[in-house]
């Protein structure tokens, strides 16, 4: 039994224990599969649940559970001995360090989302139907296959900074191209509250590519003897753009703006590879993150994370109904 | 109000050899209701959309008036266009619309409002003017978009298979509709259409085009009592009319077991190419049936009867004719009107003769009217 729960740090146990448990999950799904293949006429109730079952257990297990766990420790202290009420709330609006950070990521979830999905929209126009489509389509949606981790150290050689002294070369790319221009190196990362929009760079990069081809695809849906109508109409150019290739995509374009507002909710990686928070850009889920394991103070990084769970709610629920809707105009 | 002219138009789409629109001359008076008919990839959208301004002119010239507008931007040609799928906007209401293009034109609110329910009540719109185009029906959205087109005012009318998304019955109702409202309003109107009825029932005048070349332009009782060629002939009329090729021997064409007297003048615009044969064709309303082994009559078996309750069409197959060289439209067979109150069985020999004067002969080679 011990061998089963304590892996220890030998490569082969571990390996041997992954297979174990594949091979559990696969006879225990397929023993209640048979079972419920295995009756007569069964109820409907018997069959949804045989299929529905296990995985609304491991949803209990690995969502529902630690969900309710975590709301109960953000009403308590640091170690979970004593239940304090609201006082992580409170103390998460009060003191500046960490009004500051809610304050970042509000800027956040308005900026990136917004210029992520404009630099798209803008992009996908301008090179609609060009020669290069292809290329200049694939060269934007690239980074969209890199990690948030690698595009954050990726961009911190971008950012990084070495005094302007004789003998040293700049690795960072920007601090290079100012130095031939015969400027001083900048410390990117150090100056707030710039370093929070050049931390923004990053995601918008990423998410650009994503914005850009949803908005592709929903521009060329269009019909074409609408935009014919409509240049019979005496549209053309800014016009036609403003008045009917947005208003067709806009469902599309709701959904592109909550999605990416999602992300950047959850933005961690990004923050914590590049800054890890300090210099005054730290955002909830890097700070939740910080409070939990770092600082040994359970408490306040469970109200974090409860706080980041109420704000992301709504922005769902407004996607999936956008979602809805532009199903039902098709 | 004005005229329309096609003067050698042309248009050939790039990356081919064959023009869409070859060479097309066309007058359309002031006030006249032309639709241009013919099969699929004949080239009768692509003009109509020449004259709209949304397809390249790569020869020739379109005249609106006496204005050559074979350079001009759609929106300033002064003309409205209704499209087969609606191309309403989806995101605006029926009334926004209809006045549309008013509004981009910069026309003041309280006009284009006063325009949009006069047009809203021409079509009986007024209680929709608030929709959205997904709330309609397939009717109702066909006359939002005759309302946008009307409400424009515009010097032509150009529509593309506006009923071809309608279901039988209300294209037909439809149909009258639209040609009386054109009379009424007056406006010089191209439709396009690969129905024949449609182009029969609605058109002052019809022009029948084939490859991009047109064949004919003129009423629907001259199309169909004098077609130019055999394509025409075969196209114009429901039913279709039959058509064969036959040996002429001694001026009289052998159709079957009959003797069918060939007209001099028309005999003598045959040609050595033509081997001695010629192209005729019948309606079947020009055959009347006979008792069997009547002189100049021939005898027909019986496949299939069709009874519409006014008529009966009998489907069958020329005696003799062993090659099925005699064709109606689509089917390789004969059709011959008859009186629906003594309709023969399948497999029966009834004789039938073409009346005097009711067939039209056509080159064997060319295709062409003789006579």
């Amino acid at each position: 039994m011990d061998w089963l729960l304590r892996a220890g740090d030998d490569p082969v146990h571990k390996f041997l224990l992954m297979i174990i448990a594949i091979a559990m999950f696969v006879v225990v799904m397929a023993l209640i599969l048979f079972v419920v293949d295995r009756r007569r006429n069964p109820s409907k109730w018997f069959v949804a649940g045989g299929f529905v079952g296990p995985a609304l257990v491991l949803l209990t297990a690995g969502l529902l559970y630690p969900a309710g766990g975590t709301i109960v420790n953000s009403f308590q202290n640091r170690n979970g001995s004593e239940f304090i009420g609201f006082d992580n709330y409170a103390r998460a609006f009060s003191e500046p360090a960490f009004v500051l950070v809610l304050g970042n990521t509000a800027l956040w979830v308005l900026v990136a989302p917004l210029l992520a999905t404009f630099i798209g929209l803008v992009y996908a126009v301008v090179v609609d139907h060009s020669r290069f489509e292809k290329f200049a389509k694939a060269l934007v949606f690239l980074p969209m296959a890199i990690s948030m981790v690698g595009a954050g150290i990726i961009w911190r050689f971008v950012y990084e900074f070495k005094p302007d002294q004789p003998g040293i070369e700049q690795t960072g790319l920007l601090n290079q191209v100012i130095v031939w221009f015969g400027g001083q190196p900048v410390q990117f990362l150090l100056e707030r509250p710039a370093n929070t929009f050049l931390l923004m760079v990053v995601l918008i990069w990423i998410q650009t590519g994503f914005a850009m081809t949803l908005l592709s695809a929903s521009i060329r849906a269009i019909p074409v003897d609408i935009v014919e109508a409509a240049r019979l109409d005496g549209l053309s150019g800014f016009g036609m753009f403003w008045r009917i290739t947005i208003p067709s995509i806009r469902p599309a374009l709701v959904v592109v703006l909550t999605t990416i507002a999602m992300t950047t909710l959850k933005v961690f990686d990004i923050v914590r590879t590049m800054t890890a928070g300090r210099y005054g850009t730290s955002v909830v889920a890097n700070e939740f993150y910080e409070q939990s394991f770092r600082q040994n103070n359970a408490g306040l990084g469970a109200a974090l994370a409860v706080l980041l769970f109420i704000i992301v709610i709504p922005v769902i629920i407004y996607n999936v109904r956008q979602m809805r809707l532009a199903e039902e105009v098709r | 109000m004005a005229t329309v002219t096609f003067d050698h138009a042309t248009r050939v789409y790039p990356g081919t050899e064959r023009p869409a629109v070859d060479q097309l001359n066309l007058e359309i008076e002031d006030g006249e209701f032309l639709v241009l008919v013919g099969p699929s990839g004949c080239g009768k959208s692509t003009s109509l959309r020449m004259l709209a301004g949304l397809e390249d002119v790569n020869g020739g010239h379109i005249f609106i008036g006496d204005r050559d507008v074979t350079d001009v931007q759609p929106k300033d040609r002064d003309i409205a266009m209704v499209f087969q799928n609606y191309a309403l906007y989806p995101h605006m209401s029926v009334a926004d619309n209809m006045g549309f293009a008013l509004k981009i034109a910069g026309t003041p609110k309280a006009e284009i409002r006063q325009r949009v329910e006069e047009a809203a009540k021409i079509l009986d719109l007024t209680e929709y003017l608030d929709r959205k185009p997904k709330a309609l029906s397939g009717g109702q959205r066909q006359r939002v978009a005759m309302g946008r087109a009307i409400v424009r005012q515009p010097q032509v009318f150009l529509m593309d298979e506006p009923l071809s998304n309608l279901d039988a019955k209300l294209r037909v109702q439809t149909r009258t509709q639209i040609a009386s409202l054109q009379r009424r309003l007056g406006v010089t109107t191209v439709y396009v259409t690969h129905d024949q009825t449609e182009a029969l029932t609605m058109g002052d005048r019809i022009a029948v085009l084939n490859h991009g070349v047109l064949q004919q332009v003129g009423t629907p009782r001259e199309m169909y009592d004098r077609p130019n060629n055999v394509f025409v002939a075969g196209f114009i009329g429901s039913p279709a009319m039959n058509i064969g090729t036959f040996d002429v021997k001694e001026g009289v064409v052998k159709v079957g077991s009959a003797d069918v007297p060939l007209e001099r003048s028309i005999a003598s615009g045959m040609t050595d190419a033509d081997s001695g044969k010629v192209t005729l064709g019948f309606r079947p309303e020009a055959l009347d049936v006979v008792p069997v082994g009547t002189p100049g009559s021939f005898d027909v078996e019986v496949n299939l009867v069709e009874e519409l309750g006014s008529d009966a069409f009998v489907y069958g197959t020329l005696k003799g004719d062993t090659d099925l060289n005699l064709t109606a439209g689509e089917t390789n067979q004969l059709i011959v009107r008859i009186d629906p109150r003594s309709v023969p069985d399948k497999g029966d020999v009834i004789a039938v003769s073409i009346q005097a004067g009711h067939s039209h002969v056509f080159s064997a080679t060319t295709g062409e009217r003789l006579g």
